[in-house]
């Protein structure tokens, strides 16, 4: 039995690691799929962790903290757009730019404001999501194999994560049911073509990277005020990398950007697990290997062994309309 | 959205390169004082604080070069790459484990001739920094995969390579914090204090040393490389645009390949000055952020090496100058420092184009109207 609860523990944390992945993964198809490249995903979650923590100290209200996150990110994202899209800049550039500046300014302003170790208050209770228990949980617990399942792995979590894995059969629904979807994948393939059709390129553009602002304030949110009680310096700590990773390993789709991140989660947990023990044949492995072990994953699944990522076609590339 | 199309022919050139990047390092610094506001401080004291820390005394000036040689080699480091527009964001883990080719060379070969054990300990730097650099290199052009994202992961993987190194291979065990032995003093490059002493003048300490002649040296080979060379011209050829260079018989991979290694090499050459020059031991997370700055440095100087020598002065103003505000504002840390930088690569990079059509068409019109009148 012990062995069971091992299992149903190790994939519990694998939902809950996950999640912001999750997020940042449907954040950043809406985007990529747009023909917006999307490399500040791990700015936006880092501002996200800041703002919901530092709203919901002063507001007293987890929910409110995550509304001011929301509006922080849908105003990065209107930025990259104003950069990228009404001017013509370099996308990846202005990726960096807004990546360094939210690494340098939430540590510079949490610094400022709460004290130089650049962290902000802990949270109590009501300024934080707590935990949901499932009903009948409890009661429940007992019998075999379902009650593990009900108990143990869904019940007891963040309300992010719920909401997570939510997103991703509605995230599939708008972008491949819908003919806002269907636009919107138009527009990141032959944004001429679109335009020709009397459909406003730039528009579907700032369009797409309000949607991604919206879900990558979901991740941050997720870190600062539900698994964590407060921000820390860099706390996203390359999670936005890697769920872009994750997205093109999953060619840009939800369902398959869906499992190529509960990999990445899955590593994550087994990683935890792993530190200390020793393993036969091969000993203790080094705790920094284990650390950087969803870094290599990374570098290995873009790598392509599993199959050639393509890209939406006009991916990066600034629309310039004929006259 | 502006309508102003300018003839680009008739845009001085001094318009386009001095003018037009003047007018977005002024935003970028307007809005990092706007930060400072909200942070509690007086933006025009912080000024004030930045200049007298960087020129106000001989020490401060001798820290505000130090800082510009590292940024020279991070700059040119980015630079390089991007004339074959690949992105490498990985100088930060480049450098690292450079400072691990200089520090290996520098303890093994220590009973060679002082002049002979520098340049092989340089060589050593470029060569580990390339080598880090080769298989993001290899997976961008075989497998697609993008560069952004690999140099990033390599910065990460290089951070937990160099500290298991550091904790548990090359630590001095005699020492609890994780770092290496010192290099033997004989081997140590001489630093500014040593010459100044030989002039007359006495300072107190300062981390500058020969090194800044080594930076100085690779902005000459970097504008060599790239705008007199075959190998420059095809990377540049690669990176304006790859199908015609492949037409014309360039092979993208080759020129990726060479351009990313040689950007890793010169990000490497931080490790010279960071260990042969100034702590003389390989300490945990020495490149201190320098990779990601050379960003901020390159966009600046327009990847060119005119550019990059004063852009990396600037940032070197700004480091000395802000270790400075640090001390006397207790409301800024360094880190402001680096939303500085994230501005400045937005404004100089991302939003170059932001006033280009308006200043460009101010200029020409005004030289149209002095040569009608």
């Amino acid at each position: 039995m012990e062995f069971l609860s091992d299992i149903a523990s190790l994939i519990n944390s694998t939902l809950r690691i996950s999640t912001p992945l999750v997020f940042a993964a449907m954040a950043g198809i809406f985007a990529e799929r747009s023909g917006v490249i999307d490399f500040s995903l791990e700015g936006k979650m880092l501002m996200a962790a800041f703002v919901a923590a530092v709203g919901s100290y002063y507001l007293g209200n987890p929910w409110l903290g995550l509304l001011l996150a929301i509006i922080a990110c849908v105003c990065l994202s209107m930025l990259h757009g104003f950069a990228s899209v009404t001017h013509k800049g370099d996308q990846v550039v202005s990726c960096v730019a807004i990546n360094i500046l939210i690494i340098g300014l939430t540590t510079a302003l949490a610094a400022a404001w709460f004290g130089q170790a650049g962290l902000t208050p802990t949270l109590n209770e009501d300024q934080r999501f707590l935990e949901i228990h499932l009903p009948f949980a409890d009661a429940l617990r007992d019998i075999p194999i379902i009650g593990t399942i009900y108990s143990d792995i869904l019940s007891g979590h963040y309300v992010f994560v719920y909401l997570a894995y939510l997103s991703v059969p509605i995230v599939f629904w708008i972008v491949f049911k819908t003919s806002f979807g269907l636009r919107l994948r138009a527009v990141g393939e032959n944004p001429s073509a679109v335009d020709t059709a009397g459909i406003n390129v730039f528009s579907m553009r700032y369009k797409a990277l309000a949607v991604n602002g919206v879900l990558i304030a979901f991740a941050g949110a997720h870190l600062s005020t539900a698994v964590n009680a407060n921000f820390f310096r860099e706390m996203s700590a390359g999670r936005g990398y890697l769920a872009l990773a994750a997205m093109i390993f999953g060619k840009w789709h939800p369902k398959t950007a869906l499992i190529a991140c509960l990999l990445f989660g899955f590593t994550d947990a087994l990683q935890i697990r792993l530190q200390g023990v020793e393993l036969p044949a091969i000993g203790e492995i080094p705790v920094q290997l284990i650390q950087a072990i969803p870094y290599i994953l990374t570098v290995v699944l873009l790598a392509g062994f599993v199959g050639k990522a393509i890209a939406p076609n006009a991916i990066g590339q600034p629309y310039i309309k004929e006259r | 959205m502006s309508n102003i199309v300018v003839d680009k022919s008739k845009v001085p050139w001094w318009v386009s390169n001095v003018i037009v990047p003047l007018v977005n390092l002024t935003l970028a610094l307007l809005v990092s004082g706007l930060f400072v506001f909200i942070a509690g401080e007086n933006p025009v004291e912080a000024v004030k604080l930045i200049i007298y820390g960087s020129f106000g005394y001989i020490q401060g000036f001798a820290y505000t070069l130090y800082y510009t040689t590292n940024f020279i080699f991070t700059g040119l480091a980015f630079a390089v790459a991007f004339h074959c527009r690949l992105f490498n964001i990985g100088g930060e883990g480049q450098a690292y484990i450079g400072g691990l080719g200089v520090f290996l060379v520098a303890i093994n070969l220590s009973f060679l001739p002082v002049p002979i054990v520098w340049l092989l300990a340089i060589f050593g730097a470029f060569l580990f920094g390339a080598a880090w650099a080769y298989i993001p290199a290899y997976l961008q052009s075989k497998r697609g995969s993008h560069v952004v994202i690999t140099t990033i992961m390599f910065n990460f993987i290089a951070s937990s390579l160099m500290i298991f190194l550091l904790v548990d291979v090359i630590r001095d065990t005699n020492q609890m914090a994780p770092h290496t032995v010192k290099l033997p003093e004989a081997i140590w490059l001489p630093s500014f204090e040593a010459f100044s002493g030989i002039l007359g003048i006495k300072i107190r300490y300062s981390p500058l040393n020969l090194t800044f002649l080594l930076a100085i040296a690779s902005l000459f080979f970097v504008w060599f490389l790239i705008w007199k060379t075959k190998w420059g011209y095809e990377m540049r050829a690669v990176g304006h645009n790859t199908q015609a260079a492949i037409y014309a018989g360039i092979s993208p991979h080759k020129n990726i390949i060479i351009a990313m290694c040689i950007s890793g090499g010169l990000a490497g050459l931080l490790g010279v000055n960071e260990i042969l020059g100034v702590s003389h031991k390989i300490q945990a997370g020495f490149p201190a952020g320098y990779g990601f700055t050379g960003i901020a440095v390159a966009l600046m100087g327009r990847n060119h090496p005119i550019g990059i020598l004063p852009a990396a002065f600037l940032f070197g103003i700004l480091y000395q100058g802000g270790s400075e505000v640090t001390f006397e504002m207790p409301n800024i840390t360094r880190y402001m420092f680096v939303a500085v930088q994230g501005l400045i690569i937005l404004f100089s990079g991302a939003l170059e184009n932001l006033f280009r059509p308006q200043i460009e068409s101010f200029f020409v019109r005004r030289l149209n109207r002095e040569v009608s009148a």
